[in-house]
């Protein structure tokens, strides 16, 4: 991603970290970024391999027997990918784009032809196709959700998280109409992140070093989901747990370094500069 | 009925024989067609793909048969560029060949992508960084140069021939076709390769990604080099297939050898730079994925055996018995080995679609089976019914085979 922007001034790179250890596997960030962003539902929401969720929460568990069970919820937004997402690159009508000033992977569902070569590229899963018109079923409520900011997909195109880039667009005029130039870290905040009742999920500009996320990613517990593959994932995780660490990467047989004598507290991390020193 | 279209000095049967004939084939395309208008009109629902299989049986069947039809273009350049004389009495049978796989592969994608009438967008909206926009620009242009190709021998048809201007139009195409040999040697090159370029490119699955030279994964050489080994084959198949259903024999054996044998060199070829490929992806890219090569293979339906069957039964067993010239020479062994490398083409696509995406790349995923519904076997079995077809109907009404008539005498013609 370019450094700086048209003004000289460094570009946003807006991003996540997920706190593991906080997540309590509830499913509201799901239901909010659903309603939030008009994602259609299918009569049998059961369906799983094809029914439409931007953020889905897996349960991982460390595989042990009782009583050394434990377990992890892990919300999975899409990764919006840096540099050279492999989504990307491999759209052919160019329907998809790495947006240079936000860092957002868009979608733009008016020229996606539903080729489905983005979900075949995409390691995470978080690329969903449309495979019935969609569907709103009326009386129940859902219906009445309807955002008017997000526009509804059509059948057979591809669908994904944008960051509820809308909010962007809603903070960015908010701004102009008050004669701002930038926007504050509360001003854009995605639908997940308000809505997460254990307060897990914190989002914010990475470049911006005000900004809470750019320093939680310097934590020893922070990771990304499958890192040495080089997507550059701008979504982060924590969690004190090493199980967890382990699992949101694939490792040969003594490759996993664990994290040892760190605690949450800050004054024990904050002299290290980054995860990748540990 | 119809014996003033039928070529010259050829025997043929009845029309009502080749009436019963076609009527599978027929059935074949009304099943296709019916699939296809459901999953036109209510969506791709209809199928068994789902957001973890993107790609199922139709990429499957479209990459197999875009490479089976490459011995439209291999056998064009060795007849055209590098001068194989004998090779004229085979290659109206790879292109024709060729035409139906090309045609049938561009149907059968205009159905597998979501909104059909957006394809165009492929073109006005081109990626020109996208693998798959390399494979569409020259998927197009070579079904063109294909249908181009095809003309001069729809041409030499008897009735159509009568007709002064087709006749010097057909004549005259003919006499460019080296130039339409090139064209479609260079648009081919780039799609088989840019269809293997599209599974390497995927850098973030690493079962399929592949390292390779400047732009292109080493994917892409290969998927060129399996294309030109295996296309050649299936040319002899149908050749063999028409034989045996006609009880005639059509192509001399001199043209015929000399396709297994070309075949038999870029298949071996072939198969000893696809085992340096395995190793090094098996000892660098799967490695540095934090993976193992068995971890690709520890649940669910797709096991080594598939990459066994790929590499030894169907890759150097063909090869040893194609390069023997003994063995190649011998009928029966000549078909197996043909058949064999076919099927190891088909499996090696098999891989890099279906069992790329069964494989899951988190850790905490699950892998994936898939079984397709009738309306997909339904698109998939209609190219083949549609190729059966056009095939026999070339047959019958063209003059496909120019050394029929010297090869099989008709008394008193």
């Amino acid at each position: 991603m370019k450094k700086e922007n048209d003004h000289g001034k460094p570009g946003h790179k807006y991003g996540m970290v997920i706190n593991l250890d906080k997540c309590t596997g509830c499913g509201t960030c799901m239901v909010a970024c659903a309603a939030e962003n008009n994602v259609s539902v299918r009569p049998d929401q059961s369906d799983k391999e094809r029914v439409i969720t931007w953020m889905r929460l897996y349960r991982i568990t460390n595989g042990k027997e009782f009583p050394d069970t434990e377990v992890s919820y892990f919300p999975r937004p899409c990764m919006h990918c840096d540099h050279h997402p492999p989504c990307v690159s491999v759209c052919v009508a160019t329907a998809t784009k790495l947006d240079f000033h936000t860092g957002i992977v868009s979608q733009i569902y008016t020229r996606c032809i539903g080729c489905r070569y983005c979900q075949a590229a995409c390691p995470y899963g978080a690329r969903y196709f449309n495979w019935w018109d969609a569907y709103f079923p009326k009386g129940k409520g859902l219906d009445r959700y309807l955002s008017p900011e997000v526009s509804p997909r059509m059948r057979g195109v591809v669908e994904k998280c944008t960051f509820c880039h809308h909010r962007l667009m809603r903070a960015k005029s908010q701004a102009y109409a008050e004669d701002r130039r930038e926007i504050e870290e509360d001003q854009y905040q995605t639908a997940c992140t308000e809505a997460c009742p254990a307060g897990a999920i914190t989002f914010g500009d990475l470049n911006n070093p005000e900004h809470q996320v750019s320093k939680l990613t310097k934590h020893p517990f922070t990771f990304r989901l499958l890192e040495r593959i080089g997507t550059e994932p701008k979504v982060y995780y924590q969690s004190s747990r090493d199980w967890v660490r382990k699992l949101g990467d694939n490792f040969l047989p003594g490759e996993y370094q664990p994290v040892v004598n760190k605690t949450w507290m800050k004054e024990e991390w904050s002299t290290k500069p980054g995860r990748d020193t540990f | 009925m119809d014996s003033v279209l039928l070529p010259h000095g050829v025997k043929r049967c009845s029309p009502w024989a080749f009436f019963f004939w076609t009527l599978p084939w027929l059935g074949l395309m009304a099943w296709g067609g019916l699939s296809a208008f459901l999953c036109l009109w209510k969506g791709l629902n209809q199928t068994n793909m789902s957001n973890v299989f993107a790609f199922a049986l139709w990429i499957v069947f479209d990459l197999a048969v875009i490479a089976l039809g490459a011995g439209a273009f291999f056998t064009g350049f060795l007849t055209y560029i590098i001068g194989k004389k004998e090779l004229k009495n085979i290659i109206n049978t790879a292109v024709i060949v060729g035409f139906i796989c090309y045609s049938g592969a561009m149907a059968m994608l205009g159905i597998d992508i979501g909104q059909p009438i957006r394809g165009w967008f492929i073109f006005w909206h081109a990626n020109i960084h996208s693998m798959l926009v390399e494979v569409s620009f020259c998927i197009t242009c070579y079904l063109m140069v294909l249908a181009i190709e095809f003309i001069p021998i729809i041409l030499e048809n008897r009735k159509l021939e009568e007709i002064k201007e087709l006749r010097l139009f057909g004549h005259n195409l003919h006499e460019i076709m080296a130039v339409f040999a090139a064209t479609g040697t260079f648009l081919s090159f780039f799609h088989q390769g840019s269809l293997g370029g599209m599974f390497g490119v995927m850098y973030a699955r690493p079962f399929a990604a592949r390292e390779g030279f400047y732009i292109w994964p080493w994917t892409f050489f290969l998927f060129v080099l399996s294309a030109v080994a295996c296309g050649p084959c299936f040319t002899i198949l149908c050749t063999k297939l028409t034989e045996f259903l006609t009880r005639k024999k059509l192509v001399p054996d001199s043209a015929i050898q000399l396709l297994a044998k070309i075949s038999a060199w870029l298949l071996s070829l072939y198969i000893v730079l696809k085992i340096f490929d395995y190793l090094a992806w098996i000892y660098g890219v799967v490695p540095r994925a934090g993976l193992t090569f068995e971890s690709f293979f520890r649940e669910g339906p797709y096991g080594i055996w598939l990459v066994v069957c790929e590499m030894v039964f169907c890759g150097i067993l063909p090869a040893i018995i194609l390069m023997t010239p003994q063995a190649r020479k011998n009928q029966g062994w000549l078909i197996v080995a043909c058949l064999l490398t076919c099927i190891g083409i088909v499996l090696n696509r098999f891989l890099f679609i279906i069992v790329t995406l069964a494989i899951p790349v988190m850790p905490f995923d699950r892998f994936w089976g898939y079984l397709p519904t009738w309306q997909e076997w339904g698109i998939g079995l209609a190219v083949v019914g549609y190729g059966f077809l056009v095939f026999s109907l070339a047959y019958r009404y063209l003059p496909v085979f120019p050394k029929e008539r010297e090869l099989n005498p008709v008394a008193g013609s």
